[in-house]
């Protein structure tokens, strides 16, 4: 599509500017008809001799944030001067990251559940029991649940195990539940006194205050959101990091929740199946390409297009839980999360590697990313998860 | 321009912009303008209707009732005696839209206020009208210029961005932050300004975690006078120690060192 065309002049200003807003459209504005009637009443209304005013003025009533505002120039040339066109970028670059995704997507969803998970379901204890037996040469296994707590979750196989992560996880689910707010509702048992209600129920009475009400101060569920990394690297944590999702998406919390690779996957239905195999064979449908690479920046950028704002409002808190090994470019997860912690109130990254001895932000995503995350944790084992717990409580 | 074009189009303005840019300004200048009274309501977190629409006199409520009450008058008179205008508190909003001349209605910092009452304020700013249970509707009698303002520290609903026209405010040029200080202080010698706006454009250039705005060029600018500074170049560790008008955060003070304030000042001298 080339906008600006020499034939423009021909065609009547109406449909000139009709064509300018879905030009506009196309490039991210979030314009329609009635926009294009403001912009025609507009120029009945006022006539500006110059094209600079023209230009001021359009730009004032079409732009709806900074990034529209830098980018409009740009675009108002490209339209009626036919100058650096440029437009629906975004296509080809979906259409690229599809050619990638196909590329690449292993089936490596066994290697994150214990083996027999997906196949027989009844046979999940055994099995997983026998894939921790396996392991043992490597990994030192954990006996006591004391020792439990500070084993890396690498080394946690067994279904007691994974059970015992589901419990810290809902632990933290219930600290984090509520947030006090500041604004009162009434209230048998509140506090203070609603002096306006108190004298309206008390007309009756003369105005002698017969009945107090009592107001409060409502609490409000914790929105939370959880953005999962199940790449290749994260591979042997994501299945218990899986548990605790699990675990925090408790029916009594407003939670959502991500998968993300070199893709973006909703999960929160799936998720919330009570049956942990069948849980599990549901996300196995939704999430292909488990394992393979990871592009961040790219799957927040798909978050805060489509996602974000029927997710996120003031009281949300968004959990990344990566470990920063990227493909894209680290720059775009840097602005990403910018853009993110704008609609969010807080944003908390857990790096299992951060639990390492020694461990030091060098992936490039993850020392850019790390000015804007008001929380950067590690969260290797349980101790550390439970340890998150009185942070988000004071959300 | 986005100004002139809200005034015709009597549609609300939403300035978006960096702390210390002079949104609020603004709106002051062109109260100031227009020659009318400008009022403000400043958002805050819990910011409710009561606070900003209208609020009964309770009080003054309840004296009245009690003194009805020797004067032997029927309910009936009593409650809409009690329920009437002089026993209504005006709030910012019902204020403005009450006035005979159209007033500046500034609503400064908008993302401050929860989303709730983002909501609400779209329907008064639609309809510029407010209905009280008691009273009935109140349509405005004039409508007023609304501005609105936003640190964007927190993303406005689209909703809102729609109704309004839109302008970033960024930091201004050279040429305009110049002729900006020579208003605000006549007095000052012009090569000093020259300096100082020099210095600060190349200061916001430097990576800061707050970057200093117009006002803290003038409170600077004031500050520079007050210490009897002809330029620059003279005394570089008063210069130094007045940097606290420009530099809000320990981490900033500390990246701007002497030295980095002596290369800057070697810029603009």
């Amino acid at each position: 599509m080339v906008a600006g065309s020499p034939s423009l002049p021909a065609l009547p200003p109406s449909e000139r500017i009709g064509g300018f807003i879905t030009h506009l459209r196309h490039n991210g504005f979030p314009v329609g008809p009635a926009e294009t009637m403001d912009a025609l009443a507009l120029l009945n209304l006022v006539h500006w001799p110059q094209v600079h005013d023209t230009r001021l003025a359009f730009k004032s009533m079409l732009c709806a944030d900074k990034a529209n505002w830098e980018k409009f120039d740009e675009l108002f040339d490209a339209y009626w001067f036919g100058r650096g066109v440029k437009t629906l970028v975004l296509q080809d670059e979906a259409q690229r990251s599809r050619r990638r995704d196909t590329a690449k997507r292993p089936d490596l969803w066994d290697s994150i559940l214990p083996p027999g998970v997906l196949p027989a379901r009844g046979k999940l204890a055994d099995d997983a029991t026998g894939d921790a037996d396996g392991q043992t040469t490597q990994n030192i296994r954990a006996s006591t649940r004391d020792v439990l707590a500070r084993t890396d979750l690498r080394h946690i196989v067994s279904p007691d195990d994974v059970a015992a992560v589901e419990e810290t996880a809902e632990k933290l689910a219930k600290a984090m539940r509520d947030r006090l707010s500041r604004r009162r509702k009434p209230s048998t048992k509140g506090r203070e006194i609603d002096i306006r209600r108190t004298i309206r129920r008390n007309l009756s009475k003369g105005g002698d205050p017969f009945f107090l009400v009592r107001r409060k101060r409502p609490e409000r569920p914790v929105n939370l959101i959880v953005l999962l990394d199940v790449s290749g690297s994260m591979q042997q944590y994501s299945r218990l990091f899986l548990a605790f999702l699990r675990g925090l998406l408790g029916p009594w919390l407003k939670t959502d929740a991500f998968l993300f690779h070199t893709r973006l996957v909703r999960i929160t239905d799936a998720l919330r199946d009570r049956d942990y195999g069948r849980a599990m064979d549901r996300m196995t449908l939704v999430a292909e390409g488990f394992g393979g690479g990871t592009r961040i920046g790219h799957c927040l950028q798909v978050f805060n297009e489509q996602y974000a704002k029927e997710c996120l409002n003031t009281r949300s808190a968004v959990i990344v839980m990566s470990d920063g090994y990227d493909t894209d470019d680290p720059m775009s997860v840097a602005k990403q999360l910018a853009r993110l912690k704008k609609r969010a109130r807080r944003l908390i990254w857990l790096n299992p590697l951060a639990g390492w001895d020694n461990y030091e932000p060098v992936a490039r995503g993850m020392a850019e990313a790390l000015p804007h995350i008001d929380l950067f944790r590690a969260a290797n084992s349980l101790e550390s998860l439970a340890a998150l717990e009185p942070e988000l409580a004071r959300l | 321009m986005a100004l002139s074009l809200a005034m015709t189009l009597g549609r609300s303005l939403l300035l978006e912009g960096e702390a210390g840019v002079g949104k609020t300004e603004i709106a002051k200048v062109l109260a100031k303008v227009e020659n009318t009274d400008l009022i403000r309501l400043q958002c805050y977190e819990g910011l409710d209707a009561n606070a900003a629409i209208y609020e009964w006199n309770y009080q003054r409520q309840l004296l009245a009732i009690k003194v009805r009450e020797q004067a032997e008058m029927s309910p009936d008179e009593v409650e809409t005696h009690i329920f009437s205008e002089p026993f209504l508190l005006r709030r910012p909003l019902l204020e403005a839209i009450s006035q005979d001349k159209a007033p500046v209605l500034l609503i400064d910092e908008i993302d401050r206020a929860d989303e709730e009452f983002e909501a609400f304020l779209l329907e008064v700013l639609s309809d510029f009208q407010v209905s009280v249970p008691e009273l009935g509707t109140i349509s405005a009698r004039t409508v007023p210029h609304v501005i609105l303002t936003s640190n964007s520290t927190r993303e406005l609903s689209d909703a809102l961005r729609r109704r309004c026209l839109y302008s970033y405010v960024d930091y201004p040029d050279p040429e305009k932050e110049l002729r900006i200080v020579k208003t605000h202080m006549p007095a000052i010698d012009d090569t000093l300004v020259r300096q100082i706006v020099g210095f600060v454009q190349s200061l916001r250039k430097e990576e800061l975690e707050k970057t200093p705005g117009i006002a803290e060029s003038l409170d600077w600018a004031t500050a520079l006078t007050g210490l009897a500074v002809g330029s620059l170049t003279d005394h570089p560790d008063v210069i130094c120690a007045s940097l606290v008008c420009l530099l809000k955060t320990e981490a900033d003070l500390k990246s701007v060192t002497p030295e980095v304030t002596a290369r800057l000042i070697g810029k603009v001298a």
